[in-house]
């Protein structure tokens, strides 16, 4: 297991296979916390209306539950959520974070428990200063709580299953034409380049017009240096339909138009 | 090498597609609700998956698929791995009769550290306090205990009916203030235990000016009565707060211990909650007593009676803490009766 530079957490399963955890900034993390201390303060402010009119029936009564509530709100939400919902508070899960266990399991009671009753000492003397210098100066973002207990906070962002008809594989693959200039290319391009050229058809609809002019253009221009195909294969393609059509030619993405010809 | 990617996810896609389905169920429910032949396949389609992402990151190396992979593999390693259920019952009794006091028990040299260290902050202030009348004012941090001890033992026994007007908001505020203060004493302990014993050291300090201060005031008896009920319970609960801050002081240290550090606390993690929530039930019980028996005096409230309820808690406490959840049996060749907790 072991932690590179880009914020991530690398964790080597027992058969040998190797995922990596990102790895929450302390700035998300404290945005994650403002949303949940103005969730407590919402709550608590609700209280002290509901027990204003608890007051009129038994003062003493209202004040004993005010202390009681009041305390709950306090230490347990973040124990409560963090136990109920695998890891994530309110907060938490509007910014996909999720608390962890430091080796990648499912988190355990004493640890939820312990991670957030150290938050007395995290929070002193003001604003999470002692917790928010840790993880600052803690090379896997952990306050002391989290390293008294073993957690990690990580992000999670939303990961579909990608799509590979984003790459528009159904249109007509022209380099099938000449299939040793196509397996010369299979062979010189590195996967680096292939992922790299796959990634940007997925993620074409997200670019700029320019932006997306400009991608396109530089990742053609560098497969035609590696394998020259003749002009009348490419003189009429733009650029996107060139990278399209070596995506297609590497991955052996099925031409759904062949069968039309 | 380049595999067909079309193929590989047409053919793989359903594998994932199961798991994703079935982590979301594991989240929702717990364990139990799945049959033996569900939990197999689920260790199936887990490892397939992961056998899937080795491939794409050797074979293919696709950002956006091994991202997805990963996603999966990363949830279904945390269920999978897991050494314990996590949907195991909590048996609150059970805990509190049996795991508590045997906890205590196992870091028994850390509380008597505690009891040592508030011991010598006693001595301290009750020295500061016999010697130095003036002293009074700078330790104690509560303005009620500034006055003459036997100007508010008379006023206190001037009262002649027992008022329970404001009585459960009081016992509460103390629970709470009580509690907070173990929290931050146990939480302290991450300092190396220096901030634990600074603090126990501090409320040894308070105490024992408090004693001294009504001793020279010849209010012995006032002042057992009215500490006695409560303070027999809150105080060792503090303790044990104390204790627990040692135990991951000593934690950290790791003096003798050859396990690394991220070993050492994960072992403790869990003694610590147990003790700190054994404190937490001990000052519910110690705020209501305060509440509603410490603060009432003679002539409403016989100190006699005051001092024989304490002294009782006392001697239920630490009998308590030193024999509850330990096994007795007997040895085969004699009649003596052995005594030892399971796990010793």
């Amino acid at each position: 297991m072991k932690t590179s530079k880009f914020h991530t957490q690398n964790i080597r399963t027992p058969e040998g296979v190797v995922f990596s955890l990102l790895l929450a900034s302390p700035i998300v993390r404290m945005l994650a916390w403002l949303i949940d201390a103005l969730a407590i303060t919402a709550a608590t402010t609700l209280l002290q209306w509901l027990l204003l009119m608890l007051i009129v029936i038994s003062p003493d009564f209202a004040f004993a539950l005010w202390f009681i509530i009041g305390f709950i709100l306090t230490v347990g939400y973040s124990i409560a959520f963090e136990w109920l919902w695998n890891g994530q508070t309110p907060g938490k899960r509007l910014l996909r974070l999720r608390v962890v266990d430091e080796n990648g399991l499912t988190l355990h009671f004493p640890q939820v428990v312990v991670r957030n009753l150290l938050r007395f000492v995290d929070q002193l003397p003001v604003f999470y200063f002692v917790g928010g210098t840790a993880s600052l100066l803690n090379s896997r973002s952990q306050r002391l709580g989290d390293l008294a207990a073993g957690t990690i906070v990580v992000r999670q962002p939303r990961v579909a299953a990608p799509d590979i008809d984003e790459i528009g594989g159904a249109k007509y693959n022209s380099f099938s034409q000449y299939p040793y200039l196509e397996a010369r290319l299979c062979s010189l391009i590195t996967p680096r380049e292939a992922s790299l050229a796959a990634s940007a058809l997925m993620r074409r609809n997200e670019f700029e017009d320019t932006a997306r002019l400009t991608v396109f253009r530089e990742l053609a221009a560098h497969f035609q240096g590696l394998v020259k195909f003749p002009p009348e294969v490419t003189d009429d393609i733009s650029d996107e339909q060139y990278v399209r059509n070596v995506v297609c030619s590497v991955y052996k993405l099925a031409d759904k138009g062949a069968g039309k010809q | 090498m380049i595999i067909n990617l079309q193929k590989f996810i047409d053919r793989e896609k359903p594998v994932w597609d199961e798991l994703d389905a079935l982590l979301v169920r594991i989240g929702r429910e717990p364990y139990g609700s799945f049959d033996l032949e569900e939990l197999k396949r689920f260790h199936y389609l887990a490892e397939r998956t992961s056998a899937d992402l080795v491939h794409i990151r050797e074979m293919v190396t696709q950002a956006e698929l091994q991202a997805y992979l990963e996603s999966l593999v990363s949830r279904a390693y945390g269920e999978i791995q897991e050494k314990q259920a996590s949907s195991m019952r909590f048996r609150p009794i059970h805990w509190f009769i049996s795991v508590f006091p045997k906890t205590f028990r196992t870091h028994l040299r850390c509380f008597v550290m505690a009891v040592m260290i508030t011991l010598i902050g006693c001595m301290f202030g009750g020295g500061a306090v016999l010697f130095d009348t003036e002293a009074k004012a700078a330790i104690m941090p509560f303005s009620h205990l500034h006055g003459d001890p036997s100007e508010r033992v008379e006023m206190e026994e001037r009262r002649d009916e027992i008022k329970m007007e404001g009585k459960a908001a009081f016992s509460t505020q103390l629970m709470t203030h009580n509690t907070k203060i173990s929290i931050l004493v146990l939480a302290l302990g991450i300092s190396w235990g220096l901030g634990s014993i600074i603090l126990l050291f501090y409320n040894g300090v308070i105490l024992g000016a408090v004693i001294a201060d009504y001793l020279i005031a010849g209010e012995g008896v006032f002042l057992t009565a009215w500490l006695l009920p409560h303070g027999s319970v809150e105080i060792p609960a503090i303790l044990i707060a104390g204790q627990a801050g040692l135990v991951l002081g000593g934690a950290m240290i790791g003096w003798g211990n050859r396990l690394s550090m991220k070993m050492r606390l994960r072992q403790i993690v869990p003694d610590l909650v147990t003790l700190i929530g054994g404190v937490a039930v001990l000052l519910v019980w110690a705020g209501l007593v305060e509440s509603y028996l410490s603060q009432d005096h003679e002539p409403v409230m016989p100190y006699w009676i005051k001092i024989t309820i304490g002294m009782i808690e006392l001697i239920l406490l630490f009998s308590f803490l030193g024999l509850s959840g330990r096994t007795f049996r007997r040895a085969k060749a004699g009649d003596i009766l052995m005594a030892g907790d399971e796990n010793e």
